[in-house]
Formats: structure tokens, sequence, C-alpha cells
């Protein structure tokens, strides 16, 4: 564990006090700067070759279980997303936020915390979610607008998706804090919570107060923002002239840019950063590296704003792929194995398929629903006097 | 008995609820050591702890979306926005997230808690200190929204809002808050969403809410001088909304004058009118009129003697409500008999 001090501590000398967090375009197309390069301080460990690597500070040893676990979570979580991209142009779902290259990412972060620990989404954390045993077909009825999430976000421990930039980092500020007031926190059996959002947030206002409100009240909190490259269309030099991570320093906590295309080193460094907020040395920001491979949602057309020899750049980083090499040259995995976690993703895409063409209208009735703990006398005369001007019309009520 | 204050009745509800319940959090800007600028949390950090009573960043967006973690953890915030105005920030987090959790999750999981913003004006307060800002909160659903009038009431609704299971936008009018009655604070658990009538009278109803309800009180008094018995209905509660007493009164005396604080247009008080027309139309003698700040934004406190609904303009608003039987000459105008 390092110390504090190494945090809040100026710029060690010689390391560039800002630099832009991305090349512009004309740089890309001269060749000079790759968008996909991480950085010096990129902790990495296995590279997208297939290589592990060793860090002097984030290592893990991964048992070949662990391997062939995170391997299947990453291939299980493309599967499904795919296939719900795949529902949405067939007109079965509204709308679809991809996931599509962010797999290491998430599934790291996801496998690092908890069951009693907490989480709060974006809306593009389906990896997070499948790791917090909240399913692809939870997540479907949001995008085929039969409800908003529905699920108990405490008894999951896993937030509903918010969908307005930001919001939830104060959210997720204020759960730590009743983790501490609670006792939860100062061991090893220690409870914390991990917040994610990406790079476009980091320009909103709430990141930065949860950012100052954790540091000055010591919250058991992870800031997990994965920096995808783009906000909708906007890079995120249009959000920064620093590396993301390097913020932390600011607000006096640690930042470090980890790989997000290494599944490896974003599960060893959200466990790290987790270990730091149970001992109650939170919080930790991680700035996870990476890059949104398909458009941010179903809606947008990412040919009017980035380059595709960007995209072909990236796909050589593809986290799913590095850990296939890494398994098969390594003899942890072979290809019947392989073969057999495609089925699974096969099966898994199809029951999504068959739970989305099944899902049940929701009944008018029950827009009325959870507005109050009881329905207030306005809106139960609004309902009443509905409900029975619907039920005037042929075919009964709806 | 003694006088209490307004301010003397809020404080003592946060201090029994702190007491009564340990889940109960008070925070926000300048509430520990200081007490508050309107020292509504006087003494309490100094009772309870810096645990339970705790200053925050100078963040309003921060102290709400920080309230909906902890009361996702099961806490009871009860959070001060030092001024209307600077509540603003907050806003997101109080329509997107407070509002809608219950919905969002079909009630799995409710949050409730109190955010208490000191509202409206009448102290000759600086830009941005007088806002009458009811009428958002009121237009979002899934909160409630409750404005006492008097000190009893401060601390009987201060204490329900706290025991609310919704959240609960608790509006705390500043020119009231050294005002004083005579009255042993008490607290009978009645659920929130109920007027009450501060006057029986039976020539016409004046409905008012917060701090407009002292200028309704005082317009029935100089009116019960020229022999006109006027009723006064302090709503309390803007949502829910008491249907029933409203209706009730203006049935019963055929006119009404609605009276608040904020801009006229689109605000609660028209709601309160519509209602009022719907449900009264064969009762009325005259069309329900609204008095209100005027559609500006809040005037330089030398000008906001003019601005506010005071006792004259409330008096002259009943002068038109058809006595003689003489229609409204100002609403006559271009129309063809």
């Amino acid at each position: 564990m390092s110390s504090p001090e190494r945090w809040t501590q100026p710029q060690p000398a010689g390391t560039p006090a800002a630099t832009a967090a991305r090349p512009t375009s004309e740089q890309v197309i001269a060749g000079l700067r790759a968008t996909s390069e991480g950085g010096p301080e990129l902790v990495q460990l296995l590279t997208p070759e297939g290589e592990r690597v060793h860090h002097p500070e984030f290592d893990v040893d991964f048992s070949d279980e662990e391997l062939r676990g995170l391997y299947r979570d990453m291939v299980l979580v493309r599967r499904a997303d795919r296939e719900a991209n795949a529902l949405q142009r067939q007109g079965q779902l509204g709308l679809w936020v991809p996931l599509l290259g962010q797999e290491a990412a998430q599934i790291g972060a996801g496998r690092a915390l908890r069951p009693e620990d907490m989480a709060f989404p974006g809306y593009r954390e389906h990896g997070v979610a499948w790791c917090r045993g909240i399913s692809p077909k939870d997540i479907m009825g949001m995008w085929r607008g039969t409800d908003h999430g529905s699920w108990d976000p405490v008894e999951r421990r896993f937030h509903l998706y918010t969908i307005v930039i930001g919001n939830q980092c104060l959210n997720a500020t204020g759960y730590a804090m009743g983790q501490r007031f609670e006792g939860k926190v100062g061991d090893d059996n220690g409870e914390a919570t991990m917040v994610f959002f990406g790079d476009g947030a980091t320009s909103q206002g709430d990141v930065h107060e949860a950012f100052v409100w954790a540091s000055v009240y010591d919250a058991p909190l992870v800031f997990f923002c994965q920096n995808n490259q783009w906000a909708i269309s906007e890079p995120t030099e249009r959000q920064t002239r620093l590396p993301l991570y390097q913020r932390a320093r600011g607000y006096g906590f640690p930042g470090i840019r980890v790989d997000g295309n290494d599944v490896l080193a974003s599960l060893a460094v959200s466990r790290w950063a987790l270990e730091e907020c149970r001992h109650g040395n939170g919080p930790v920001l991680i700035e996870a590296f990476t890059y949104r491979m398909d458009a941010h949602t179903t809606s947008d057309d990412a040919t009017r704003y980035r380059h595709s020899d960007e995209l072909e750049a990236w796909k050589l980083k593809d986290p799913i792929e590095r850990v296939r090499v890494h398994l098969s040259r390594n003899g942890i995995a072979d290809h019947d194995w392989f073969d057999a976690v495609q089925a699974e993703a096969d099966e898994l895409a199809a029951e999504l398929r068959e739970h989305v063409y099944n899902l049940p209208d929701p009944p008018t009735e029950r827009m009325f629903d959870h507005v109050y703990a009881e329905a207030n006398p306005v809106l139960a005369a609004q309902r009443d006097e509905f409900l029975s001007y619907m039920s005037t019309f042929a075919g009964g009520e709806h | 008995m003694a006088a209490t204050s307004m301010a003397q009745a809020l404080n003592a509800a946060l201090r029994d609820a702190l007491s009564e319940n340990e889940r109960v959090l008070v925070f926000g800007e300048d509430v520990g050591q200081l007490g508050g600028v309107f020292r509504i949390t006087d003494g309490l950090t100094a009772q309870f702890g810096e645990q339970r009573c705790f200053d925050t960043p100078l963040a309003e967006a921060g102290i709400v979306g920080y309230a909906v973690g902890l009361a996702m953890g099961g806490f009871l915030p009860v959070v001060e926005m030092q001024f209307d105005a600077f509540a603003y920030p907050a806003f997101e987090q109080i329509a997107s997230h407070v509002a809608k959790i219950r919905n969002r999750t079909r009630g799995a999981l409710s949050i409730p808690m109190v955010i208490r913003v000191p509202y409206a004006g009448g102290i000759g307060g600086v830009e941005h200190h007088c806002d009458s800002s009811e009428v958002y909160y009121v237009a979002t659903p899934g909160l409630k929204v409750v404005t006492p009038a008097t000190p009893a009431d401060a601390y009987t609704l201060l204490r329900a809002a706290i025991d609310d299971p919704d959240p609960v936008v608790f509006m705390e009018p500043k020119k009231l808050y050294w005002s004083k009655e005579d009255t042993e604070l008490r607290y009978d658990s009645e659920p929130l969403g109920r007027a009450a009538i501060r006057r029986s009278g039976k020539d016409a109803t004046l409905i008012a809410y917060g701090p407009s309800v002292p200028v309704a009180m005082q317009a029935a008094k100089v009116a019960a001088e020229d022999g006109l018995d006027l009723e006064v209905v302090d709503l309390r509660s803007l949502v829910p909304f008491d249907d029933e007493t409203v209706t009730a009164s203006v049935r019963r005396t055929g006119r009404c004058v609605v009276v608040q604080e904020a801009q006229g247009f689109a605000g609660f008080g028209a709601e309160v009118a519509a209602r009022v027309q719907e449900r009264c139309f064969h009762s009325l003698s005259a069309p329900v009129i609204r008095v209100g700040g005027f559609d500006i934004p809040y005037p330089p406190p030398m000008l906001e003697h003019s601005h506010l609904p005071g006792v004259d303009r409330v008096l002259d608003a009943v002068d038109r409500l058809q006595f003689s039987d003489e229609p409204d000459g100002r609403y006559l105008t271009g129309v063809r008999a």
C-alpha cells in the first residue's frame, strides 16, 4: 500500500504537467500519434499480443481457472451485447447502448467487487451488471420500453442505470459514506463502493463535486472512469487537456491509468483500489483507457465524426482476443473449451432473444403505481377517471 | 405557555427527530458549528455530534446527490438548502433521482428524505435570496411539498415530513422565521396533506400558503371592520393537495381569492384557481381571482413591497368579487353582449 503523500505531492520533476489527452485528427492522419496510445503510466499485465507482463505495483497471480472465467465472462457479455444490438435493428428494442470494446474494463472491475460491495453504473455497464448477477435479460425492459429498470438496487448491490451523465457519482459518494458511518470500513472485511462513468462525465459538475466530497470525507469509493475516447461525437480533448487519471492529484487522492482492454490489469488495479477503500484509504480514481468500438447508441452514426483507421488500430488491441491467445499459447484452454464457451454464448443469445420476444407490454394502470408510497388523492382520482374512461371503449379497459 | 418563533419550532422539530430516530442525519452548508445562517440547526452538532449534524462542501447538487446515496443505505437525511435560489444546482438530483427512484424501481426502493428550502421574500434580501420556487417542486411528481405558516405547524409539519415515506420538499417562509405564537409544540402524527381553516367566514374564501397566510389573515381582519366575513384557508401542503377542504369552503362562501407571493403566471395559485373553478362552478358568484407577485425576476429590495401581494391588493381583489352583482369591468373590454 502506498502512502497518501505520494498522491498529494506535486508532480515529480521531469513529467509533463499537461499533455493533450489524445492526438488531433491531423496527427493521426500524419501518423505522428495513435489514439490508442495510453502513455508510459498505463498499467498493463497482458499485452495486446497476449503476452503476460509484470508490473511492480499492481501484479496479481491469476489461476488458470480465473483466467478462463474472465475470458468466458467477456465472450458471454459481448455475445449478449451483439444480440441486443441486432434486436434493436430488428425493431425489438427501442434503443441499445453497445458495450463492444469495453468488456475487459467492465469485467475486470466487476469481478474485483465483492458481493457486499456496492456499484453505481452509468448506462453502458452491461458487463458490470453481469458480474453483479443482473443478467442481460433483466436489462431488456428498459431498452424495449416496458420499464425503467425495476430491480432493487440495494438488494442486488447494483444501482439502476443512470442516464443523466455523472449524477451517480454523488449518489455513490453518499452511499459510500453510509458504509463508513455504519462502521463497515477499516479492515480486510470492509465494504467499498465503485461508481462507473465515462470520459464525457468528467466535465460534469456532479463528478467534480463527487471528487471533492469523497476526498474531504475519505469516502470508501472507487471512481471507475472508462475513457472510451468518445462522448458521443466529442473526443476526450474536448473534455480535458490533462490525462484524466491525473486529475485525482488535484483532489488529493490516487489516480491510476489502466489498460482498459486488459482484463487482468483492470481486475488487479480495481482490486487494489477497493482494498484501499475497505481499509479506509479511499477514494481512488481509476481511468480505464479503452475504446468504444461501436457507436454511442443504435441511434448514433460514428462514421460522421471519427476515422475508420482509428477503429482498425483499436481492433488490434481487442480485449478478448489477447486473452484467447494467452490461454491457447499457454495450454490453459483448448479448442474444445473455446467451442463450448462459444456455444454457451450462443445459447445465452437465443435465450435473450426469446425473452425479449416474450416481454409483456405493461398494463396501462401500472404507470400510476409507485409515484408515492400511497397514491395521493389527486393522482388516485386521475387514475380512476382515466381507467374508467378507457373502459368505455369496446373490448374492455385497454 | 411560552411564545415560540418559527425558527425555534423548526429547531425543536429537528432536535426531537434526531433524538427519536438514530437514522436521521442533518447536513448542509454552515449547519454545524454556526447553526445555519438562520440558526435553524443551532446547537444540534453540539448535542448530537458531527456524525449526526454536519457541514458539507459548498455544493448543493452534492448535498442532495449525497443524500440520495445515504438514503439508499437506510439513513434519513434532512438537508438544508441555504436559500431558495441556491437550491437550483440541486434541482437535477431532486427531479431526476429523489423524485423518481421509487417509481423507477417499481416500489422496491424508497428514499425518504427532507429537503429544507428557506424561500420567498419580504426580508430585504439581495438577489437570489427571495425566490418563490415552490412551483418547480410542485410540478415534479414523486415529491411532496409542504410549507408552514405558523410555529406550531412548522414543528408538526417538519416532524411529519421526516416521518413521511416519500421525499418532502419543506419550504420555510423566511420572513416568518421570527414570527411568534404562544403554543405548545405537539406532534400528533397527522399525515401530510391537510389544509387548515385559519379563520371561518361566510362571504368569501381566501386561499393562501406559507408567507401569504398572515397577509390573508390581516386582510380578513380589515375586511371584518367593513362588515365582510372572510374565511382563510392555509393550504400547508401543496402536494398532496387537499381538494376536500378547499372545495367545501368555496362551495360554502361562493367566492374565492387565491393569494401567493410567487409569480402569478402558471404559478401554484393557477392550479388552485383551476381546481376550485372545476369543482365549485355552480356555487361561484364571481370568477376566482388570483393575487400574487408579478411576472418579473424578484425585484431589488426597495421595490419588493410593491411586488409582494399585501393586504391592500388582497382587499382590492375581494372588492372585485361582484358582491354588488356588477361584473368585473377589467375583463369586459371587447366582449360583445
